[in-house]
């Protein structure tokens, strides 16, 4: 079996091992649910998902550092990354294995708010297209969000301190793309400056994406952070082991 | 089978490991002694390939450590300090685990497994979660771990802590019955097992190696008792 599924295997065992996924599936499914009923998702009286979709980003902010943030500073507490990292498989197989096996998990987790749709599909006649895509482009940023996370991960064996950082870097790449921010840079920044901040942010590529409209732009946008930050994660790995 | 060329390794200004040399073949078990915080870990790490020599290089079964860790990885079986594992699991699924990463399948899995959970007795735990097992059986999980795939090279380093006399004794029989067709390397620091079951003693202060010998020349050498002769080599400096 090739190093990457074993440790991709493993990893996704361990997150149903132990209460974390559980605790974390609740709150989540709890919270993406909640937000946009308490937002008016009925008495807009709309049949799209825009309002579940537009609260994905904040929480993720918090929920997936949540989940990445043990990927390797529990490794590197718990010593057990000599074990990995002394076993026939190098270390970019074991980084996308359980970057892949996190990213399954959150898939997973997405999927189960079905009932959303559902509902809706039930009242009324929403664009299932739409729906699709907006999927999709949850996946994608949620995957952006953990080659983060796993990133900060890789650093340090203090789970708290990899959390703040993570959080840290994705609120500043949420925010940066948000209309208030946007609007107060662009006061005193250059219209060119704002509009390449705005790029950089997650949100105008998730949001296009949300609409139906999937361009290769916004694709390639979170292919490339994805690979970026776990192609860090693999060289920090390979360049310092120990604590 | 191994032979380590001028290996040097520091972490800031500390010199873990300082220019050590010296090359083994099948059929040996060296013992690797010296004070706490002499380099023995720092070089057993290099040589299984989880941390890079600052200088030199280990070749282990003829492949380099640095150009070619994947094949060296795979003819070693390594036991790291304190027999880290994943603690969630069960004793069962981490041994599948570990064949998943070797790349042992079945058949071949199901002998290799009966094998090494024979071998280091550990039928009694093997759906037992990592957690909950006692010191003892820690470390023999860990045992099992790297005999799995029935390596030409052990590296192992302080097998024997934390372990009971009886289960001290069985590990020690079990390295002295797999001696003849492996190459081991135990670090301990419990010298009456090096006289038990090593025909080769390194012993290493500060890094350096100071003493390559075998535990009867040691012992001629200087008319002592290991520990006393231990003792007399560490303190020097």
């Amino acid at each position: 079996m090739n190093g990457s599924l074993a440790v991709f295997k493993r990893e996704l065992k361990s997150y149903f091992a132990t209460p974390v996924a559980y605790v974390f599936l609740v709150i989540f499914l709890f919270f993406s649910g909640y937000l946009p009923f308490r937002q008016g998702f009925f008495e807009i009286r709309q049949a799209d998902m825009r309002l579940f979709f537009s609260n994905l980003p904040l929480l993720f902010v918090f929920m997936v550092p949540c989940t990445a943030m043990r990927l390797w500073s529990e490794e590197r507490k718990s010593g057990s990354i000599e074990l990995l990292l002394t076993l026939p498989i190098t270390v970019s197989q074991a980084v996308w294995g359980k970057f892949l096996a996190s990213w399954f998990f959150m898939i997973i987790a997405l999927l189960l708010t079905i009932p959303m749709p559902i509902t809706i599909i039930y009242l009324g006649n929403p664009d299932v297209g739409a729906m699709l895509t907006g999927y999709l482009g949850s996946f994608l940023m949620v995957g952006g969000f953990l080659a983060i996370g796993c990133f900060f991960s890789s650093i340090t064996k203090n789970q708290v301190i990899s959390f703040i950082l993570s959080v840290t870097v994705l609120s500043i790449l949420v925010y940066a793309g948000m209309p208030t921010t946007l609007n107060y840079l662009s006061s005193f920044l250059p219209a060119g400056m704002v509009s390449a901040i705005e790029t950089m942010s997650f949100l105008s590529h998730f949001e296009s994406i949300q609409r139906g409209v999937i361009e290769f732009k916004d694709i390639a946008y979170f292919i490339l952070l994805i690979i970026g930050w776990i192609y860090a994660c693999i060289v920090i790995l390979n360049e310092r082991k120990v604590s | 089978m191994i032979e380590v060329n001028k290996l040097s390794r520091s972490f800031g200004p500390i010199v873990a490991v300082d220019n050590i040399s010296f090359s083994m073949t099948k059929g040996e078990v060296l013992g690797f002694l010296g004070p706490n915080g002499a380099g023995k870990t720092t070089a057993m790490r290099m040589l299984a390939c989880f941390l890079r020599p600052d200088s030199g290089t280990a070749k282990v079964c003829g492949y380099d450590i640095l150009e070619e860790a994947l094949q060296v990885r795979q003819n070693i079986g390594y036991l790291a300090e304190n027999a880290p594992s994943y603690d969630e699991m069960t004793v069962g699924s981490f041994l599948n685990f570990i064949c998943d990463c070797r790349q042992i399948n079945n058949p071949e899995r199901e002998k290799a497994l009966d094998k090494a959970v024979k071998m280091c007795s550990i039928e009694s735990v093997y759906h037992q979660s990592i957690e909950t097992l006692s010191n003892g059986y820690r470390r023999r999980v860990g045992l099992a771990q790297a005999l799995i795939h029935d390596p030409p090279v052990l590296i192992l380093d302080e097998p024997t802590d934390g372990l009971d006399p009886n289960q001290k004794y069985e590990i020690r029989q079990l390295i002295k019955n797999m001696s003849k067709e492996k190459c081991i390397i135990i670090s301990t620091h419990i010298l009456e097992e090096v006289e038990v079951v090593c025909s080769r003693i390194i012993i290493i202060t500060n890094g350096k190696l100071l003493v390559d010998s075998t535990p009867k020349g040691l012992k001629e050498e200087h008319s002592a008792s290991l520990d006393e002769v231990f003792r007399k080599i560490t303190c020097k400096r």
